[in-house]
């Protein structure tokens, strides 16, 4: 076949609102060839979804789009739906970023891929159902027959996602487009899908739009990559030349903006302050906190869900701790545990010498001057009802009632100004500013008080990745100034690493390693941490090329299950799901560098 | 949507002086008043509170002067209307069997049961929101005995128990303002308590939590005001559904007394002459239609201006 699959030249999207019309694409011309992946990368309103909205015509009402997509030369833009329809499905699949919302929930996945077979292939019921079971497990999923009379909801966010890849390629498409495919995902997952995706162009030749915001998946996958901003695409060319050669200011921006984690000190980015002392602010001793989940059934007993499975720490002044782990490893509980907003089921906690279950209720509500937290939604965590001042100063009116409202309102400025606020904002509300500007009132919120240990809990996960390097570079930069500890969650390795003396990885409730940034990478020792560091996609396409993978197969398992936890073990393990289980301890390799027991690999 | 301020423009802006912010109250009343059907309504409704207020004053008749000469006249341009009542002088609405001006009852009854429309719904209001956000933030067991209470209360017919309460301690005006408000209050507590359960989820409450605030003051500060939204739009029906259930009571003779008048009682007395003098039913009735209508358009457009993402 010659000349390329899918041509877009001049495309224009505009979408009519009340507040006026919004230029979400602004002539956008490019081309896919056959068996060839065209990464597409922005930061969120970029207009990088909508294009391919356009593309195949998922516009909503009230979008309109102008100018050409011809699809193997022929015109494929504004054409009638039933038309549109022979393509779509079939020749022209999309997978979307949330796969519970685009599998339908009342059936079974192998209907929902039988379906879409026999609507666009017309194949008979016994055929599409043989070409079903195929196709789930070209995407690797295990005991593919058995998955078939599963509904979505029974299925865990990755197998979900690998359904959703096989229905669009049952139909043999000549091109797939994947929005965002893995960013509900987490990283050792993503790293499987996107094996997955790197084999179907290989095996089955099939053009491959990815988009993404993630410079390090399309690093991984793509051959030529598109650059998107404001709705325009600013730089476009091969995967090399815009990784290792950007012309565009904003490409090398973005590229500078990646927390890389092979390179944790870059240059032009804050550095993590040196210790002053070893002076222990913050010990953990065997934490441990259980929800009770009660099983079906009227009378059934309720099992404990290890959230947090006996993890102790210390922490000296003025050191980063990072906390990294998949969803579900109990990371956020472990956090809200320490500043007791949730009720610990075991272990001690001391603060400064002072075990803080033992301390009365108003001596607590005075502590929290000295413990605070920063959350992960900006916006969720603000009162919308409340002006950006007003939130700020909350706590310095509940934990300091001696100060006038002169001088809060004067603290209030000047912390405003520390984190890079314009003083003038105090009367705005947080729905009038962007995200960034809203992950800085949250953490002036926390610095008013001057706390001596702020908690992060994947503070800037939520964040574009330009926003996400301003706000790390600023939590730095008032570490260095405050001279506070900080403990740092995230899902994200790379950036826990540039940030943090030292990193503790968990899995599923319990530490499996504990170590200074450095060893953590150079000398990472369990298999889910190297698991975990393989996984993490890193934006050099050479890098990603070359990286050998060490792969976990499957997902996450239930924390219910006490099995889990000795995936690693499993010479210990007593099959049973209940069972009281042996519980692997920590062993000290090096001065400083623990590792849980785990079997030989 | 809002649009982030530029960063430069609100530097400049922002040097100069503190911004004033456009809260969420602020986009709610902008959208409000782009909706036709509540802005009208709250001009009319509006005017017969103005007139119910004022109108007497301007009035040439007394609410309760009785006028033996022009008994059950028809209004002066009304088809059928006798050269005998001109006598008494000029009524628009016409006189009711005992020769009183019915405009000037109209208006008085408008008093009374727009009186008891929104004092029946304070007292829902201050009751049911302190109720159900204090249940809903301490949950658990408090909760549970506490909106078992309220399940208990609404079992009791509520009607037998105006009734009773009326039997007890005579037709009191004011009586009758706490008996609809203590009944109105139960249906506030559960919408006030299921909001407070989504709320209290939010992670601008952990964060107060965790900024050293205390349960009351959650409450106050946080959940309060963000439960406003959907207990403003049910005040807007609660205050028709008192007026309802007042002119209920009056319809049954358990309102209010002569010679005070309420749109119930004016449509009560109408009912029973509607045949001989319609007008006696049409206008009251017509008012507490006119009325009843706006408060529901407000409510709509309240709704629709306070969570527009739902529509």
């Amino acid at each position: 076949m010659t000349g390329p699959i899918l041509e877009v030249s001049n495309l224009n999207v505009i979408f009519s609102t009340p507040d006026g019309d919004v230029h979400a694409v602004k002539d956008a011309s490019f081309a896919i060839n056959e068996s060839e992946c065209l990464g597409v990368v922005g930061e969120s309103g970029s207009g990088k979804s909508q294009l391919f909205m356009a593309t195949i015509g998922l516009l909503s009402a009230n979008g309109k789009a102008s100018g050409s997509v011809k699809y193997r030369g022929q015109e494929i833009l504004n054409i009638s739906q039933p038309r549109l329809n022979k393509l779509r499905g079939s020749k022209i699949t999309m997978i979307f970023q949330d796969p519970l919302t685009s599998l339908t929930p009342h059936m079974t996945t192998g209907a929902q891929i039988i379906e879409a077979l026999r609507v666009h292939s017309g194949l008979p019921r016994d055929e599409a159902e043989k070409r079903a079971i195929e196709v789930l497990e070209l995407v690797r999923i295990p005991e593919a027959r058995r998955r078939m009379k599963q509904f979505p909801h029974e299925l865990s966010g990755g197998m979900r996602q690998r359904v959703m890849i096989a229905m669009a390629t049952a139909c043999g498409p000549d091109l797939l487009i994947a929005d965002e495919p893995t960013t509900a995902l987490d990283v050792t997952v993503q790293a499987q899908i996107l094996e997955i995706m790197r084999d179907l162009k290989v095996e089955l030749k099939t053009a491959i739009v990815m988009v993404s915001h993630d410079m390090g998946v399309i690093a991984g996958v793509a051959d030529r990559v598109a650059v998107m901003r404001h709705g325009e695409i600013v730089e476009s060319g091969p995967v090399d030349d815009i990784f290792y050669k950007p012309r565009a200011d904003y490409t090398k921006m973005l590229l500078d903006s990646m927390p890389r984690l092979d390179r944790p000190d870059r240059a032009g980015h804050a550095h993590v302050p040196a210790l002053k002392n070893d002076k222990p602010l913050l010990e953990v001793e065997d934490l441990t906190v259980h929800f009770p989940v009660r099983g079906a059934g009227l009378f059934a007993k309720s099992r404990p869900l290890r959230a947090v499975d006996g993890v102790s720490f210390t922490l000296r002044e003025g050191e980063t701790l990072g906390i990294v782990g998949e969803s579900g490893c109990g990371k956020s509980t472990l956090a809200r545990a320490v500043l007791r907003l949730l009720p610990k089921t075991q272990g001690t906690v001391v603060w400064m010498t002072r075990d803080l279950s033992q301390i009365s209720a108003g001596d607590q509500r005075r502590l929290r001057k000295e413990l605070q937290i920063v959350f992960q939604d900006p916006l969720a965590s603000l009162d919308p009802r409340m002006t950006i001042g007003e939130s700020i100063a909350e706590p310095l009116k509940t934990l300091q009632t001696e100060l006038s409202r002169d001088e809060i309102k004067r603290r209030v400025r000047k912390i405003m100004e520390q984190v890079g606020l314009e003083p003038g904002w105090i009367n705005r509300y947080p729905h009038e500013f962007s995200g960034g500007q809203n992950q800085r009132v949250g953490i002036a919120r926390a610095m008013i008080v001057e706390p001596k240990l702020v908690i992060c809990d994947e503070a800037v996960s939520a964040l574009d990745v330009s926003i996400q390097a301003q706000i790390i570079d600023l939590i730095v930069k008032l570490q260095t100034d405050f001279g506070m500890s900080m403990i740092f969650i995230s899902h994200d390795l790379s950036v826990v690493r540039q940030i943090s003396h030292r990193v503790m990885v968990l899995y599923l409730g319990r530490v499996v390693e504990f170590a200074d940034r450095e060893t953590i990478y150079k000398d990472a020792q369990h298999p889910y941490t190297k698991a975990l560091i393989s996984a993490v996609p890193i934006p050099d396409p050479k890098l990603e090329r070359a990286k050998k993978r060490l792969k976990l197969s499957g997902d996450l398992p239930s924390p219910l299950d006490t099995r889990a936890q000795l995936n690693f073990l499993k010479s210990r393990l007593i099959d049973n799901a209940d069972a009281e289980q042996y519980r692997p301890k920590l062993v000290e390799v090096a001065p400083g560098h623990l590792v849980a027991e785990h079997d030989p690999i | 949507m809002s649009v982030p301020f530029s960063d430069k423009t609100a530097q400049i802006v922002g040097l100069a002086l503190e911004v004033k912010g456009r809260s969420l109250w602020d986009d709610a009343r902008r959208r409000l008043f782009r909706n036709r059907a509540a802005v009208v309504s709250i001009v009319i409704l509006g005017a017969i509170a103005l007139a119910a207020v004022f109108g007497p004053f301007f009035l040439a008749y007394s609410f309760d002067a009785q006028n033996y000469d022009i008994v059950s006249c028809a209004p002066d341009w009304w088809p059928d209307h006798s050269v005998l009542c001109n006598a008494g002088g000029s009524h628009w609405f016409g006189t009711d069997n005992i020769g009183r001006d019915l405009l000037v009852r109209t208006l008085y009854g408008a008093r009374v049961s727009l009186a008891v429309g929104l004092i029946a719904t304070l007292v829902s209001l201050v009751i049911g929101v302190t109720y159900g956000a204090t249940a809903g933030y301490l949950g658990g067991r408090i909760d549970e005995l506490m909106m078992r209470f309220v399940d208990v209360l609404y079992s009791i017919p509520y009607i037998f128990l105006v009734i009773i309460l009326m039997v007890i301690f005579n037709r009191n005006f004011f009586l009758l303002f706490v008996a609809i408000g203590a009944v109105e209050w139960l249906t506030m507590a559960r919408i006030v308590r299921g909001q407070t359960l989504s709320i209290k989820q939010k992670e601008f409450i952990e964060a107060a939590r965790a900024g050293g605030v205390g349960p009351v003051g959650i409450i106050a500060r946080h959940i309060i005001p963000n439960v406003f939204g959907p207990v403003i739009v049910y005040v807007t029906l609660t205050v028709p559904a008192s007026i309802l259930a007042e002119s209920f009571l009056s319809f049954l003779g358990l309102g209010i007394q002569e010679p005070l008048t309420s749109w119930g009682v004016l449509i009560s007395e109408g009912a029973a002459q509607m045949e001989t003098a319609p007008w006696m039913l049409i206008f009251p009735a017509a008012f507490m239609a006119v009325t009843l209508f706006c408060f529901n358009f407000i409510g709509d457009g309240l709704r629709d201006a306070l969570d527009p993402k739902d529509r």
